[in-house]
């Protein structure tokens, strides 16, 4: 019985992040078209352009080889079965010791790795432009995460999210210099790897400025759509994440109830909101930087979480 | 018959081929006759190894055979960490026998590569089951000037003769060192023999300089910063299945020397020897792959790449000695277990990449990127496992680069229990580096595959390319399948290792094979854990769930049509991104202070008909700083000394008579 149980909550998440995900790329949207005094798209305006995008035919370049048709599913696939990995709502999710933290950037950077093919494999010059730019952020932005989860795991003594979110939870963690510097640097990769402004514009149309855009120009059709739903998938994942390690209140421990289910689900929705106001007011209040900011900027989040590591080396208290 | 007398009998019979090689001369048999030996013959290595390894034979049997210093013998020895390395050389040779069967048809001068091939083989297999000093420094002089003549097949070709050269120095520099190791090592009485040496207790001061040595003996060879300038250059020289096993397996062979001289040899060494190993481990990771990215030739940019690799071998192996060193023996094994389980995956991925690029190599006559692309058309095949190469090698899960990574970082986040402070502070930085590299080799990756498989074809000879033949393809599909089984099954890999891990630093790894759904705990289950299989199901499932609903529900349709690109597709493949441009970013980021990297950018005024130039110069600041002043110095010396050559007969003797002199002076005046 408790194995069913444990096997519909890990559905039930499956399909929650698969669901939720344009509904918080829809919130942001919104938030973004009120501050500037817009009337903007409705919240439910992503599901339509997917739903929408799936029916139309793919128009594919002429010399787009079989990788290029593979990789949005592979990418879907990849990000899908990460953000399903992060406990959103409960902790001790079935499958959660299949990958750890490590083991879940990793499969964001196979993501990666993929559609920064997928831009070189048409052979147009904004395609590479999108992936050579993109290897370039991630090469800073990867290790920076790596530092920020060491920065975690130490304190949590795991790399288990779902134990680290029990752990932070439960225990009396308090407020430490380590964990706020592996905040800020969290968020600075979290705005990095979901090419929002500063870093990347999503909305942009210039396109000497596109990094994603320009790297996913050549797909139509439902592989644009799958690529869409995977830019929300991930967006999603990082807002849990952040949620997960550092306002991990209201995370429902494994085997709890019905009711108290329902607290968990409002108070992680509850999150998401705030997390997509913030980073709509965060995107509205600043300027996009040039390309070659970005690497100051992620090199600053890199040293942050060094140093955050650095810390709790040597002293366990910091 | 012992197990070892049946491995030196296999290595025995490589080398015994070498002149039957040479007999046969440019006959069309010869081809397939010597690799069909040497292929016959690694298998039989390897499955001797397997089994000593699995303990199912002995695990270690000794031979001493009347060969060599009579008074000594020459002591062969398997035992697990040999079986280890035997069956880690022996799966990249049979792979690359398999794989020259079809590739050496491709070959100008087979007289140049058949007789140096097997003994090449043979040499490193005698390496690893030597038992005793005088036999391991013959078995590795061997095993370094077969490789110098596989990489001087080619020697019309004006680079290979200074990459020969060059290897030629770095190889006899790597064994003076190992050749002081082991002096130190034998004492003043000279017990050659291992056994002897493990029993010898040396003073801490001994034990620095031969940790030192070891480090610059074995180090010169697998290419470890500031080492390393060999490499890239002689890699990619030799013919390719030859350029695997120098980067896949040869760079393996002298990590099993490090690990035999510094784990098993010799005792405990000081504390900060481990900071030693770990700093260049980390510089070496960072600086191969910042390398790499440079590079547009694919062979030396997979050779620059191995140089990252090492590094990333030698991390675990810092960490091992630190924790070895403090008593933490569980966490010694983990290290222990990440380097050694990279040292297998990476012969796996490296050597299949090497076949990949062998295989453009051959099909299209060229190893510069920039003259390639769009070779997924026309050879799929080799693209498919060329992909998976590079997926592996970087650390993508589910492949099994990504597990050995992840054993390593583990590892790391056990090191906050090291009550040094030196490791307290390098421990850290290491780690980002380790993670800066592994971002850093999948970038250099995205360019590898996408610049020369990807794309359009950039000449006509890419575009004329054909699949290439099927012994390669055997040989390259069995590594791809093998990168994929490591990568979900780590578990029985580690499990293998157990018995070398327990050896070496007293302790192994919690058994995995019981493990529910086959998953690895390093540690503790609370701690952190990994399944491989599980994602890769779980990928391939929600991949596969995807396309039948898309299809299924929405729509399936395709149509073909010119690319959109914006509006202004350009039918030129010259306006593609090429590998520098790819790397333009990265280049600006690190390279200005690692390469001096600077861009000049020639714009001719309007009206003036030139081209527009632009050029990018690069520094090798380590050959800089470091070789061109040796260079320079010997240089010079030997300008100042070449008169010597010109003098009269009776100046000659009054120099010979000055000598004699000064000599027996100082052997007067020596205390």
């Amino acid at each position: 019985m408790a194995v069913i149980v444990d096997l519909a909550v890990q559905g039930v998440q499956m399909l929650l992040v698969l669901l939720l995900a344009p509904l918080l790329t829809g919130l942001v949207r919104k938030v973004k078209a009120r501050l500037l005094l817009r009337q903007g798209p409705s919240l439910i305006q992503p599901y339509r352009d997917l739903a929408r995008l799936m029916r139309k035919e793919v128009v594919l370049a002429e010399n787009a080889s079989w990788l290029f048709r593979v990789i949005p599913y592979l990418i879907f696939a990849a990000t899908w079965v990460a953000a399903s990995l992060v406990p959103t709502v409960r902790t001790g999710l079935m499958f959660s010791w299949s990958a750890d933290l490590i083991a879940i950037i990793a499969l964001l950077g196979s993501a990666r790795f993929f559609l920064a093919l997928a831009g070189l494999d048409v052979g147009t010059s904004f395609g590479g432009i999108g992936s050579s730019r993109e290897v370039m952020i991630a090469s800073l932005a990867e290790p920076a995460m790596i530092m920020i989860v060491f920065t975690v795991a130490l304190i949590a003594g795991s790399t288990q999210l779902s134990t680290m979110a029990a752990f932070l939870v439960s225990s009396e963690v308090g407020l430490r210099v380590s964990l706020g510097l592996a905040l800020i640097a969290l968020i600075m990769v979290a705005i990095a790897e979901n090419a929002r402004i500063p870093v990347d514009n999503p909305a942009t149309h210039l396109e000497l400025t596109m990094v994603h855009e320009a790297m996913v120009l050549e797909y139509s059709g439902r592989h644009l759509a799958l690529i869409d739903l995977t830019a929300s998938l991930k967006l999603l994942l990082y807002v849990s994440l952040i949620a997960c390690i550092f306002t991990p209140w209201g995370l429902v421990p494994a085997g709890a109830g019905a009711g108290t289910l329902a607290v968990g689900l409002t108070a992680y929705v509850a999150k998401l909101a705030v997390g997509g106001v913030l980073l709509a007011v965060f995107e509205t209040s600043i300027a996009k930087m040039r390309v070659f900011r970005v690497p100051e900027f992620l090199g600053a989040a890199l040293m942050l979480g060094l140093l955050a590591t650095l810390l709790l080396f040597v002293s366990r208290s910091f | 018959m012992a197990p070892v007398l049946w491995a030196l009998a296999c290595a025995a019979a490589l080398i015994a081929s070498a002149p039957i090689a040479v007999a046969l001369g440019d006959t069309p048999q010869a081809r397939p006759a010597v690799y069909g030996i040497c292929l016959t013959a690694s298998l039989a290595l390897l499955a001797i190894a397997l089994l000593a390894l699995l303990g199912v034979s002995d695990t270690t049997s000794v031979a001493t055979l009347p060969l060599g210093i009579p008074w000594l013998g020459a002591h062969f020895r398997l035992d697990a960490l040999a079986a280890f390395f035997l069956a880690v050389v022996n799966l990249g040779a049979a792979a690359a026998s398999l794989f020259a069967l079809g590739y050496g048809r491709h070959e100008q001068a087979p007289g140049r590569v058949l007789p140096f091939y097997p003994a090449f083989l043979g040499g490193m297999s005698l390496v690893v089951l030597a038992d005793d000093a005088f036999t391991f420094l013959v078995a590795w002089e061997f095993m370094s000037l077969s490789s110098w003549a596989l990489v001087m097949a080619h020697h019309r070709v004006a680079d290979n003769v200074r990459a020969g050269y060059v290897y030629l120095i770095m190889a006899s520099f790597g064994t003076l060192a190992l050749l002081l190791t082991f002096g130190l090592l034998a004492g003043a009485d000279g017990g050659y023999a291992f056994a002897d040496i493990r029993a010898a207790h040396p003073s801490a001061m001994t034990a620095a300089s031969v940790l030192v040595l070891a480090l610059v003996g074995a180090g010169s060879k697998t290419g470890l910063v500031p080492l390393h300038v060999w490499l890239p250059l002689a890699h990619p020289a030799a013919p390719s299945h030859v350029s695997a096993l120098m980067s896949g397996v040869m760079t393996k062979v002298a990590i099993y020397g490090f690990v035999r001289i510094v784990f098993d040899l010799l005792g405990p060494p000081d504390w900060w020897c481990s900071m030693v190993v770990l700093a260049l481990g980390g510089v070496t990771a960072v600086m191969g792959v910042l390398y790499a990215l440079m590079q547009h030739d694919l062979k030396r940019l997979l050779a620059y790449h191995t140089v990252e690799n090492i590094g990333i071998i030698f991390i675990g192996l810092g960490l091992a000695l630190a924790f070895k060193h403090y008593g933490m023996s569980l966490a010694a094994a983990l290290a222990l277990t990440a380097g050694l389980l990279h040292v297998f995956n990476h012969s796996v991925f490296k050597s299949l990449l090497f076949f990949g690029a062998g295989a453009v190599l051959t099909q299209t006559g060229e190893r510069d990127m920039e003259h390639l692309g769009g070779l997924i058309h026309r050879m799929p095949q080799t693209a498919f496992v060329f992909l998976v190469g590079c997926a592996a090698i970087s650390a993508l899960p589910p492949l099994n680069g990504f597990v050995s990574e992840w054993l390593t970082f583990q590892a790391i986040l056990l090191s906050p229990q090291l009550p040094s402070w030196g490791l307290k502070f390098l421990v850290p930085a290491v780690g980002a580096l380790l993670a800066l590299s592994a971002a850093l080799a999948a970038a250099c990756f995205v360019k590898a595959f996408g610049v020369t498989f990807l794309g359009r074809p950039r000449t006509p000879a890419a575009a004329a390319a054909q699949e290439t033949d099927r012994f390669s393809l055997a040989a390259m599909f069995f590594f791809a399948a093998l990168c994929l089984v490591a990568g979900i099954l780590p578990g029985f890999f580690i499990d293998a290792l157990a018995p070398v891990v327990q050896g070496l630093v007293g302790a192994r790894m919690p058994v995995q094979r019981g493990v529910e759904w086959l998953s690895i705990v390093p540690i503790a289950e609370s701690r952190s854990s990994y399944n491989g299989l599980l994602v890769f199901v779980f990928m391939v499932a929600s991949g596969m769930l995807a396309a039948f609903a898309i299809h299924r529900l929405a729509s399936d349709r395709l149509r073909r049509a010119p690319p959109w690109d914006c509006g202004y597709p350009d039918a030129n493949p010259a306006t593609q991104y090429s590998a520098s441009s790819f790397a333009q970013p990265i280049r600006r980021v690190f390279g200005t202070v690692v390469f001096r990297a600077r861009e000049h950018v020639e714009m001719p005024p309007p009206g003036d008909g030139r081209p527009a130039r632009f050029t990018v110069d690069l520094r090798d600041v380590i050959w800089d700083a470091l070789y061109a002043p040796v260079a320079g110095g010997v240089g010079l010396a030997a300008d100042r000394l070449n008169h010597l050559q010109f003098l009269t007969i009776r100046q000659f003797l009054s120099l010979v008579f000055a000598a004699l002199v000064l000599l027996l002076m100082v052997l007067a005046i020596w205390p």
